[in-house]
């Protein structure tokens, strides 16, 4: 224990020094130049360690998955487009880009509607009120996803019949007179597909509810106030006064929790590792690398994936400065 | 239109200690300019939102027309409001802002945008119909706001200082601009401002309100000459109107050691309390100069001329020296102003004087009927 805190203690250290002493003389070497060059180089030399390590850490691996993508299990031979024919051939992972879709399709969605309710309902709530609802609504956040896991294993758990049900679900089921299901198993129109989405709805909606409800503060009263003598309903208010004031978070919330969709992992591998039809394209791609240990397929899920995520991340960007601009 | 009643309307906000308008007791006539003045936080924007539904109305009756509409929702009392900051829809274009009312009252396309063009072709919007609020400039984004109030043809329209973020002089032109629709349009109108100037010039009638009680509703034309009691005659009039605690002695004022004399009645009414004291008002205009030895010795600390006016501040002395030291304002002649530190000689015009009881301040000089429905019982010096 002591040795890991020292060891702490000594990386913190040892970067932050590292890090002064590099641009102590990068700015010594800039300083060699002679009268304007400094200045004009100076930026660059400055930039060069991040763009470095950008390079390294994601560049360099990006470029080596598309090239192993190309390549067979073992990355020593190139087979053309092989990994991605095969995987496009194969039902599971037909399956598994399906699931992704509907991942993509529900949870964004889901978790803006869920979290623009909360944030409406709990405006209308005291001070104290709101103050506690939030903050129970927000907790989910701080939990990670494997112990989210955890606890959700209680409420989707089965035990035979005739045993005590320890989990919620099929508590309130055989107690109103059913019999005990496996719900994680249920894969008729991908219902347990859908019980993991409210998952990671559950850790997601309190971030949304945050920033929506900061924006919903940040609508103008008099906009509102306006539009009630302009004889609106609370409605028609809402979807066409605060919804449209409010869209630039809107969509920041929905791209972020699209990203975080894009990414799940921790979810499905924890509760089902993706069987009974619910794997998701991360958790597909691990299991190639990890357990089938195919260098080609993994690379391949991986070079899709970033194909999904492209256009979303251009959006977002454009998004960003768009807002920036408005400023 | 319609005519607008406040019948002993009383609104207090939620946790507040006293309520913010009082047994407010108002009438206004069909098609009547009637102007809310008062300083800031007397409770203009409180009766104007009571007015509107936007404030719970915790006792007494509002009406419009024949309508009682104390408890129904803003949305059915049909009267359009413009806020102090416009509150224009900022993801909405001009026209959708004007015709926003129009659409979901569920009207035809057409019809609205042929009324919110004939509402910008009157308010000189015409160009801009199909900018967002943020492209236009103040005065712009100020007739959009009086835009989408004229297009409804609603009962009444409500004005919550809707020139205070305008630039002086826009502020001036904007001001002839918003009373000379109103009389076009002919629209019951209920406008709120601090700005007395404002008040005098656009009302048909004034209500003056202090601390959530009125003062005084009349035509500016009566506030000015008969103000109800000291703090009207402080509040209207620009430069305000001199007011001097004095001792009063057998037939007048005490004033630089000589007697201002006032007439009988206006003793008797002072003597009604037993009061010994006063408060003696006149506006800057109602003095002459006299020859030394007459009047009252002014001695002139400031001159401002102004052009066609100047005015001199200066000090009078009354029988309680420090009283005497407060600076008081004469209009005097632009073309020949008296310099500074000099001494002048001045007498009050005595029908321009004012005497106000000194225990209610209430205006007791002549003719000092107590104001019709004047809800206000006590005042205090202003
Ligand atoms: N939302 C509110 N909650 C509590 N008190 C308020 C609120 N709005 C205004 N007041 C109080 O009511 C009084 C009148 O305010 P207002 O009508 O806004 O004055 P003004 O004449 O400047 O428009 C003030 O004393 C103000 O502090
Ligand atoms: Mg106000």
């Amino acid at each position: 224990m002591t040795i890991k805190i020292l060891n702490a203690i000594i990386a913190v250290v040892g970067g932050v020094l590292g890090a002064i002493v590099l641009y102590w003389l990068l700015n010594k070497l800039a300083e060699l130049l002679p009268g304007r060059w400094e200045d004009r180089v100076k930026p660059y030399l400055f930039l060069l360690p991040a763009v470095a390590a950008i390079s390294l850490y994601l560049i360099y691996p990006a470029i080596q998955t598309l090239i192993y993508s190309f390549a067979n299990k073992n990355s020593t031979a190139f087979v053309g487009f092989d990994n991605y024919t095969s995987l496009l051939k194969s039902q599971n992972f037909q399956n598994t880009l399906f699931n992704t879709l509907l991942w993509i399709i529900i949870v964004p969605a889901a978790v803006i509607v869920v979290g623009l309710l909360i944030a409406t309902l709990a405006d209308r709530l005291g001070p104290r009120g709101e103050k506690l609802s939030k903050t129970l609504i927000f907790l989910p956040m701080a939990i990670g996803a494997v112990s989210a896991g955890a606890i959700w294993k209680f409420v989707y758990a089965v035990r035979p019949p005739g045993q005590n049900q320890i989990g919620l679900f099929n508590g309130i089921f055989t107690g109103l007179g059913g019999d005990p299901v496996n719900w994680l198993q249920l894969s008729t129109l991908r219902f347990n597909s859908l019980l993991l989405m409210v998952m990671l709805l559950w850790m997601q909606a309190g971030f949304a509810m945050v920033l929506l409800s900061a924006a919903i503060k940040g609508v103008p009263t008099e906009t509102l106030e306006a539009a009630r003598l302009d004889g609106a309903a609370e409605g028609t208010i809402f979807f066409r006064i605060v919804v449209p004031q409010i869209r630039t978070t809107l969509i920041t919330v929905f791209i972020t929790v699209l990203i975080g969709v894009l990414k799940t992992f921790d979810i499905v591998y924890v509760m089902t590792n993706g069987r009974s039809k619910t794997n998701v394209i991360a958790v597909d791609f691990f299991n190639q690398l990890f357990t089938n240990r195919n260098n080609g397929n993994a690379a391949a899920i991986v070079v899709m994936l970033l194909i999904i995520m492209i256009p979303v991340l251009v959006f977002q960007v454009r998004q960003f400065r768009a807002e920036e601009a408005a400023r | 239109m319609a005519a607008i009643t406040y019948d002993r309307a009383t609104v207090q906000y939620p946790g507040a200690e006293r309520p913010s308008v009082n047994a407010l007791d108002l009438e206004i006539a069909d098609g009547e300019f009637l102007v809310l003045v008062g300083p800031s936080g007397c409770g203009k924007s409180t009766s104007l939102r009571a007015l509107a539904g936007l404030e719970a109305v915790a006792d007494g009756t509002i009406r419009i027309g024949d309508k009682d509409v104390t408890h129904l929702p803003p949305k059915e009392r049909d009267i359009a409001m413009v806020f102090q900051n416009y509150a224009l829809y900022p993801h909405m274009t001009v026209a959708d802002n004007m015709g926003f009312a129009l659409k979901i009252s569920g009207m035809k396309k057409e019809e609205t945008r042929k009324r919110v063009e004939d509402a910008a072709k009157i308010l000189d919007l015409t160009e801009y119909l199909d900018r967002k609020p943020k492209a236009l400039s103040g005065g712009q984004r100020q007739r959009v706001a009086m835009g989408r109030a004229i297009v409804r043809s609603p009962q009444a329209f409500l004005m919550d200082e809707p020139l205070s973020n305008l630039d002086a002089k826009l502020r001036v032109q904007t001001r002839t601009e918003i009373a000379a629709l109103q009389r076009r349009l002919g629209t019951t109108t209920v406008y709120v401002t601090h700005d007395q100037v404002e008040a005098m010039t656009m009302g048909d009638r004034v209500c003056v309100l202090k601390d959530g009680y009125l003062m005084q509703v009349d035509t500016p034309r009566n506030l000015y000459d008969k103000p109800d009691n000291v703090f009207v005659a402080g509040f209207i009039g620009s430069p305000a109107m001199n007011l001097i605690d004095v001792d009063l002695d057998g037939d007048g004022a005490v004033l630089g050691g000589r007697s201002f004399p006032l007439p009988r009645a206006t003793m008797a009414a002072l003597a009604e309390d037993g009061s010994k004291t006063a408060t003696l008002g006149f506006r800057p205009e109602g003095v002459r100069l006299v020859g030394e030895g007459e009047g009252f010795p002014f001695e002139v600390v400031v001159v401002e001329e102004l052009g066609s006016d100047a005015y001199a501040y200066g000090t009078m002395h009354t029988s309680r020296g420090t009283e005497g030291d407060k600076l008081l304002t004469l209009r005097v002649d632009a073309r020949k102003p008296p310099m500074k530190g000099e001494i002048i000689h001045i007498q009050i015009n005595p029908d321009e004087a004012h005497a106000f009881s000194a225990s209610t301040g209430r205006r007791v000089s002549g003719d000092a009927a107590p104001a019709p429905g004047g809800g206000a019982t006590r005042v205090s010096q202003a």
